[in-house]
């Protein structure tokens, strides 16, 4: 697995502090990290992909300091949004797959081939002409999913990824997430979308509050946010 | 070009993009500069037989056409008191065949295939123009109709939703804010898949 360190990471949005000298090192194949809105979970997931500059401290991946190699780590972590409906950038299925690959100068051959692997594990093979945006929620959620996989990152950091998504959509992502090799770093609100992981990380207030095996550090979470076991 | 490619394996769908592109610029002129009913007529025929090589479903190709044909509804009748019969049924069919060409292109072509030919096409002129980002903007531009429609669409019910039917306000707020919001992230995305140059 890839190590991914924050080093004493601290970012500001108009002068609040969002994130506040956070240091971790992620080294398990399953991560999730949970916290109330505006506990600054998102921002530090967006900081694995660059998305997010942090205005002080360092953050690496594989020893890539995103500071300067932000995009050949882009290169290795792919990133899947809460809302499909924003990552969707091309008309049809097959098309927004193969998107990703252009720029990653691929012979025709090849990238049709990882194109249809992609649609093929997630389903969506008999959908792979339709419109993308006439997908449900759930099977656009997988166009996300299969887009980013397409590119085999080694590690994959999710955004809230089913809390759009009704129960049986987000079972049906849970269970794609759950199956995948890669290092996974997920941010949910949805709890059970984390059963199995090998380490929560609970945000309040942009610091870190509990860090440790699920069932430790969620118990420390439905505390904090007052919520029944 | 919103998503309605149809795949398909003729000789028109495995045409390539830019020589469909090129005959689609040609044919379209030639129809716009013919002033005989009798030439429109063997365009007709020949229009007619592309369809039939590409093979599509017939409700397809209509819906493609049905939008022109109410323009037609309004634009005949006046062309019909201003210049004639004839200059109307020249209009009108000149009209249907340039839609009907470029309907067939897009049903035959996906877009991938047009995003190629286009930066194929602007290659020679690298030095000035990045044929990646024109490619890309076009793409965006696609994908945005259907983004927006649904942004219009779910502002238009809350507005009902809250009784305020009749305002301007109400509808061109939350649609630019949300719009605004959806190029924000949309360009995260975009980032996130490595075109972050």
């Amino acid at each position: 697995m890839n190590e991914i360190v924050f080093d004493h990471v601290s970012h500001e949005f108009d002068a609040e502090r969002v994130v506040d000298d956070v240091s971790l090192v992620l080294r398990e194949h399953r991560i999730g990290i949970v916290g109330a809105n505006g506990s600054g979970k998102s921002t530090l997931a967006r900081m694995i992909n660059g998305l997010v500059t942090p205005t002080a401290g360092r953050v690496t991946v594989g020893g890539l300091d995103l500071a300067r190699h932000a995009r050949e780590v882009r290169r290795t972590v792919g990133f899947v949004f809460t809302n499909a409906d924003n990552q969707i950038v091309m008309p049809t299925v097959r098309e927004d797959v193969a998107f990703t690959l252009r720029r990653h100068k691929l012979e025709r051959a090849d990238a049709a081939a990882r194109v249809e692997a992609a649609l093929h594990r997630f389903g969506l093979h008999e959908l792979a002409d339709r419109p993308a945006h006439r997908l449900s929620g759930g099977q656009k959620q997988l166009l996300a999913l299969a887009s980013v996989l397409v590119a085999e990152p080694a590690v994959i950091v999710a955004d809230e990824p089913t809390t759009l998504l009704d129960a049986r959509n987000a079972r049906l992502v849970g269970e794609h997430f759950a199956e995948l090799p890669q290092q996974l770093v997920v941010v949910s609100h949805q709890l059970e979308l984390l059963d199995g992981f090998d380490r929560v990380i609970v945000m309040e207030a942009g610091r870190v509050v509990a860090d440790d095996r699920p069932e430790v550090a969620l118990e420390t979470y439905r505390e904090l946010i007052g919520s029944p076991r | 070009m919103i998503g309605v490619f149809h795949p398909g394996r003729s000789l028109v769908h495995r045409a390539p993009a830019l020589a469909k592109l090129g005959l689609l610029a040609v044919l379209v002129t030639v129809i716009a500069l013919q002033t005989s009913l009798v030439a429109l007529a063997v365009a007709s025929g020949l229009v007619v037989a592309l369809f039939l090589v590409a093979w599509l479903p017939v409700g397809l190709v209509w819906r493609q056409i049905v939008p022109v044909l109410w323009l037609l509804a309004f634009a005949v009748p006046v062309q019909v008191v201003f210049g004639g019969w004839e200059a109307a049924a020249t209009m009108a069919v000149r009209l249907v065949l340039a839609v009907a060409l470029a309907a067939l292109y897009t049903l035959t072509t996906p877009v991938t295939a047009t995003l190629d030919a286009m930066q194929a096409l602007l290659r020679p002129f690298r030095r000035w123009i990045d044929p990646d980002r024109v490619g890309l903007t076009l793409a965006l531009t696609i994908r945005c109709v259907p983004l927006l429609a649904d942004i219009v669409r779910e502002v238009l019910e809350a507005r009902k939703a809250r009784g305020a039917e009749g305002s301007v306000v109400a509808l061109a707020v939350p649609v630019i804010v949300r719009a605004l919001q959806t190029a924000e992230h949309l360009g995260d995305a975009l980032t996130a898949r490595g075109f972050d140059d």
